[in-house]
């Protein structure tokens, strides 16, 4: 047996330089595999749910098209798309503003989705409680908003550190990771959009 | 081709440091982030929850060994199985596979430690909060203004009796959040893992290098976002039914039960094979080993471990013939569940194939993974039988499936772990386990088995079904059982062997050096135990054994890859 293992061969010739992926990049695309398959077990209870409610109100009588959030919402994408490409090439003040037009576009997202429950609540009286389009419409579209202010905070926080001028070059590929996130925030809305606003109506 | 010299001597001092205070020793393990310290922690609990379901386990024996038994009462009994399926499979099964993955995906890829160490402590955490706050509710669920102690609806918690007016008290909540939390720290440390293996690998360990071990993790930590994920939004429906009345599994509002058990299974099946996959990884690594031969069939072992983590999750519903779901649904699960063999089939042949012809060592950790090989094909025998829709009909919840299940987890997962403690046991420690124990161990542990799973079987065929309290004699069911409960005594005996060679050799064992086994993977290139740094020079890899080219550098495996 061999006792002195720990003498570990090395390459003298090195073929080719050794790069792998950035974690943050690999470690990011895993919780959005993760994230996704959560999402999509509250979508397909949202669509086996469809006109299953044993009582009103319906989607059609009460949910309006939020295209004006929507717009919001992924032109944040494109913001925080800016801001990354500003960071990378040393852009700092053009990196807050960016992130700071971001924080706001995703902000107002998130007012437009508290006006339409304060709406729905208040005046046509739907709650998590009411039927089964209740309990689906507020679970996803809930679980959604949860991501938004979840993104907003983190994103909120790099605008901080941004103002006090502690972000620099070398931290592109942080926030690169953290647009990965909000890019697929935005994207879950387009689902969301597409299966809440227009299938389920 | 490569030139080796002797690193500089690794400083084995920190790693079997002496003397310092305990408060310390306690302080550093509280507050560790070490990738192998971590791992033998979730080892460690692991273990001391497979006591406490192996215990519950026995006392289900006991009430079922004779008729009208009434041994337990009929709550409690509930409330042992619940308890002994959700401990086993997520408080046994999830963190003692991820500290094997944890302790051991690092060291086999040459890396220091895993991509991100603190959210590695804190999945850790997390998860053993989740285990206490499971047991707490033997106290806290009956608590102050409600009935009920620890949770009792079953490890699989059909809809509607986890419903708020079903089951009143706390009992469920425990339950639904204990699994909630675990699934956190799953999905944590499975993120960890992919990480690990995609970015922190060593200069040369490419993916065709990689030890089987790794692959294998790289697929379970894979599967386990797309498994637990939907388990963990199943729970937080059935959290917000529970608390603020939405109706999601509320029939009484048009909700569905059956939608549960789909959202279920999607979890619970892919889950097998999330807990199939890290004990294949430990044969894989252990059977070349002692049958001193390379592992046959390398990329069909990789292709077919990949192929099952697919399979996997088009099976689900084979849990649900019995739900009535229309021919056309059952047909496809029936395909799925029958296809799923194939690559496991793939991967029993490449296992003999490397045994075949090989210096056979049957060590310890060898004989166990030779009980795996049979074990594991005749679970899986059994599982292609009640994968026939019109034979599930028959035998659905009787004791046929519950034969069946445990054949799987105990029969091939368990028996493969206790070979994997055998066998990197050195490594950890420094210290071999005795092979007279060890050995007492696995024929008790093995005799056992046979005894309470094959017989299990029989009462299943003759109509007992799983989960009842206590049944009538002259069914024909009672001989049966009785020679189940003696098997679990004989398991617990073998059980009791292998948790005192592991004390006593801890102190007395034979050193063990750095390579005990003559091995071939990395983690044999440093000191046993490894330092904190694993390697004092970061090593460099040609081909799939690196240590087999240290040792044979005249016929280097890097010549035939």
């Amino acid at each position: 047996m061999m006792r002195d293992a720990a003498a570990i061969p090395i390459e003298s010739t090195l073929e080719t330089p050794w790069t792998l992926p950035y974690r943050g990049t690999v470690g990011m695309a895993c919780l959005i595999v993760a994230e996704s398959a959560i999402f999509i077990i509250f979508v397909v209870a949202y669509i086996f749910y469809i006109g299953k409610s044993l009582s009103g109100p319906t989607p059609a009588q009460v949910l309006e098209l939020p295209i004006f959030g929507t717009v919001c919402l992924l032109s944040s994408s494109i913001t925080v798309h800016f801001a990354v490409a500003a960071v990378r090439k040393g852009m700092l003040s053009a990196c807050t503003g960016w992130l700071a037009g971001t924080v706001l576009l995703g902000s107002i997202f998130l007012a437009t989705t508290a006006r339409e429950w304060y709406h729905l609540i208040h005046d046509e009286g739907l709650t998590i409680q009411t039927n089964l389009f209740g309990t689906t419409y507020y679970s996803l579209v809930g679980l959604h908003a949860t991501h938004v202010v979840v993104g907003l905070l983190m994103l909120a926080l790099v605008l901080a550190f941004s103002l006090f001028g502690l972000v620099n070059e070398t931290h592109s590929e942080k926030l690169e990771t953290l647009s990965l996130y909000w890019h697929f925030v935005d994207a879950v809305w387009v689902v969301v959009f597409t299966v809440v606003y227009v299938l389920g109506r | 081709m490569s030139t080796t010299h002797a690193v500089e001597g690794i400083d084995e001092t920190l790693a079997t440091q002496q003397g310092r205070p305990p408060m310390n020793v306690v302080y550093e393990w509280l507050t560790t982030v070490d990738h192998k310290k971590i791992g033998l922690m979730y080892i460690a609990y692991a273990l001391v929850f497979l006591l406490i379901g192996g215990v519950e386990a026995m006392l289900i024996r006991i009430q079922l060994a004779i008729p009208n038994n009434h041994f337990v009462s009929p709550q409690v009994f509930n409330q042992l199985f619940t308890m002994h399926g959700t401990t086993m499979v997520f408080f046994v099964g999830m963190p003692v596979l991820f500290g094997f993955g944890n302790y051991l995906v690092p060291l086999m890829i040459g890396a220091r430690d895993m991509a991100f160490p603190r959210l590695n402590a804190f999945s850790f955490w997390v998860s053993a909060f989740a285990g206490l706050l499971l047991y707490f509710s033997y106290v806290g669920a009956s608590g102050l203004y409600a009935a009920g102690s620890a949770p009792d609806v079953g490890w699989f918690a059909y809809a509607p009796l986890t419903a708020k007016v079903f089951s009143p008290g706390h009992s469920t909540d425990y339950w639904t959040l204990a699994v909630f939390l675990s699934g956190i720290g799953s999905i944590g440390t499975a993120l960890n893992i992919v990480t690990t293996i995609v970015c922190m690998r060593c200069r040369g360990m490419k993916m065709s290098r990689m030890p089987l071990l790794v692959w294998l993790y790289l697929v379970m930590a894979s599967l386990v976002f797309v498994t637990v994920s939907p388990l963990t939004a199943a729970q937080i429906m059935l959290t917000l039914d529970r608390y603020i009345g939405s109706h999601f599994f509320d029939t009484q509002a048009g909700g569905s039960a059956v939608l549960w058990m789909h959202f279920f299974w999607i979890f619970g099946h892919p889950e097998v094979y999330v807990l199939v996959l890290p004990a294949f990884a430990f044969v894989n690594e252990i059977v070349p080993v002692f049958s001193r031969k390379a592992i046959f069939g390398y990329p069909a072992m990789v292709a077919a471990s990949v192929g099952i983590g697919f399979i996997s999750l088009s099976v689900w519903a084979h849990h649900m013939f019995t739900v009535g779901m229309g021919a056309a649904a059952n047909t496809f699960f029936v395909f799925s569940t029958m296809v799923i063999s194939v690559p496991t089939g793939i991967k029993i042949f490449n296992w003999l194939a490397t045994i075949w012809g090989g210096k056979v060592i049957f060590a310890t950790p060898m004989l166990f993974c030779v009980a795996f090989l049979f074990q594991f094909l005749v679970a899986g025998l059994t599982g292609i039988m009640l994968s026939a829709a019109p034979f599930d009909w028959q035998l659905g919840n009787s004791y046929f499936v519950v034969a069946h299940f445990h054949y799987v987890l105990v029969g091939a997962i368990v028996t493969a772990l206790f070979g994997a403690l055998y066998y990197w046991y050195p490594k950890i420690t420094g210290r071999v386990m005795s092979e007279t124990l060890g050995k007492w161990h696995f024929w008790l542990f093995v005799i056992g088995f046979h005894l309470t799973f094959d017989f299990m079987h029989v009462p299943g065929m003759l109509g007992m079904p799983r989960r009842i309290y206590t049944y009538e004699a002259g069914r024909g069911w009672e001989g049966w059982n009785l020679i189940v409960g003696v098997g679990a005594v004989f398991q617990a005996a073998g059980i009791l062997c292998f948790v005192y060679n592991l004390i006593e050799s801890y102190f007395k064992g034979k050193e063990a050096g750095h390579d005990p086994w003559d091995a071939w993977t990395l983690e044999w290139s440093t000191t046993s135990p490894p330092p904190d740094y694993n390697f004092a020079v970061l090593p460099t890899v040609n081909s799939r054994r690196p240590l087999w080219d240290l040792k044979h550098p005249e016929d280097p495996d890097s010549d035939y890859e």
